[in-house]
């Protein structure tokens, strides 16, 4: 077990593994995201109150989870590099908060776009809004943090802590809209026992979650690719690679 | 796992929850600050602010809603099931506005005790059902109704029943 952990950690293993890897998510990500679309803007019926423009959950609630989802990766990498000094987890939570920031950036968007016809508003300071709001700045301080520090191992160390002090608003974030009055409706899915949406409904939505994540690992595998080429450039492994790759 | 990492994982544990507990008691001492709005019991019994502007939540007590003359007036009331408040608005309603949804209004309280709002937003509830389902239920619904309602006056007591 530990050994296999510390193979995963080796950066060339990791490249060897997202490589092969990438095709086989990228093309279930297209699949289950062009048929949850299908199933949820076409086949789901309207809904009773919002007819349909309902249909915008299909994204927003995913992309809301993601944020949260993206942020909680980041900052499990982060608590990992600062005890185990593994370069891939700071390389995973260094490639993560671009995404999580897109992420959050839609579940806003999206949300303001449906609140204007569904509330009557684009914008409510209630404790969901403004604590995703905050989980949005967490992410551009985080990036803004790592370029703002010249040296690559004390910038890595800062976002870390950073990441890991932010991590206590995702609790906020999820129970908001149990622990004060807010303008956002509660949670649908989250009780399993009996879920506040059809199951017609529910099915979309829930392939959707399923398409954004396997998306998230998609995007944070390629980038990391990247990263580790960047990082390891010096080393022998990268340089018969490369040698291997123009041939 | 070797004693220095042990002492970092223990210093994040540490660190983590010191942050946690911090923003917990800041939190809750600006608890009433986070709520976005009143109950109507919460004005009824005072709780609301006199002279400011505040916001008030509640369902659309059925039956209630009058629009005047002008076309964009409208009164209704707002309840918690336990208490009501007037509300007087004029200007255009979201389209989830009817009787018995749930509302957030922000305004503030005339001489009279009648809100007078400057902006009506409605609170959608976490339900999202086919129409025809919507249908079934509210059949169901009535049929309980009109069932418990023969037995209220069987017992002669009388049942509120929360929504």
């Amino acid at each position: 077990m530990f050994l296999w952990f510390h193979k995963m950690a080796s950066p060339r293993f990791f490249y060897r593994l997202a490589e092969i890897l990438i095709p086989w998510f990228a093309a279930c990500t297209a699949i289950i995201v062009v048929w949850a679309l299908y199933l949820g803007l076409i086949v789901a019926p309207p809904d009773y109150q919002q007819g349909e423009s309902y249909r915008i959950i299909y994204v927003h609630v995913p992309a809301a989870w993601m944020s949260m989802f993206v942020y909680m990766i980041m900052a499990v990498s982060s608590a990992i590099f600062l005890i185990w000094k593994m370069k891939i987890a700071d390389i995973v939570a260094e490639v993560s908060a671009p995404i999580g920031a897109s992420f959050t950036f839609i579940a806003l968007a999206t949300g303001s776009l449906w609140g204007k016809p569904m509330w009557g508003t684009y914008w409510v300071w209630d404790a969901r809004l403004t604590s995703e709001l905050i989980l949005l700045f967490l992410y551009f301080g985080y990036m803004a943090l790592r370029t703002a520090i010249e040296n690559r191992s004390s910038a890595a160390r800062a976002a870390a802590i950073l990441a890991l002090v932010g991590v206590v608003n995702i609790p906020i974030i999820h129970f908001s809209v149990e622990w004060w009055n807010t303008l956002h409706q509660p949670a649908s899915i989250s009780k399993l026992d009996t879920p506040s949406i059809h199951k017609s409904m529910l099915i979309p939505l829930l392939m959707m979650m399923g398409g954004f994540k396997l998306f998230y690992l998609v995007n944070m595998m390629s980038r990391a690719r990247t990263a580790i080429l960047e990082r390891e450039g010096g080393a022998s492994w990268v340089r018969e690679r490369m040698a291997q790759d123009r041939l | 796992m070797n004693p220095k990492r042990k002492q970092k994982l223990i210093l994040i544990i540490a660190m983590v929850a010191g942050v946690g507990i911090a923003v917990g008691l800041l939190l809750n001492a600006f608890q009433q600050n986070l709520m976005l709005f009143f109950s109507p019991t919460d004005v009824v019994a005072g709780k609301a602010p006199e002279d400011a502007k505040f916001r008030i939540g509640g369902l659309v007590e059925a039956g209630s809603v009058q629009r005047e003359a002008d076309g964009l007036t409208v009164s209704f009331k707002v309840t918690d099931n336990a208490k009501t408040v007037a509300i007087r608005y004029t200007g255009i309603l979201p389209d989830l506005f009817r009787e018995g949804q749930g509302i957030v209004s922000l305004g503030r309280l005339d001489d009279t005790g009648v809100f007078v709002a400057s902006e009506v937003l409605a609170k959608h509830d976490e339900n999202y059902m086919p129409p025809e389902v919507a249908d079934a239920l509210e059949k169901t619904r009535q049929a309980e109704e009109s069932g418990k309602a023969a037995q209220t006056a069987v017992h002669g007591s009388n049942t509120v029943q929360m929504q």
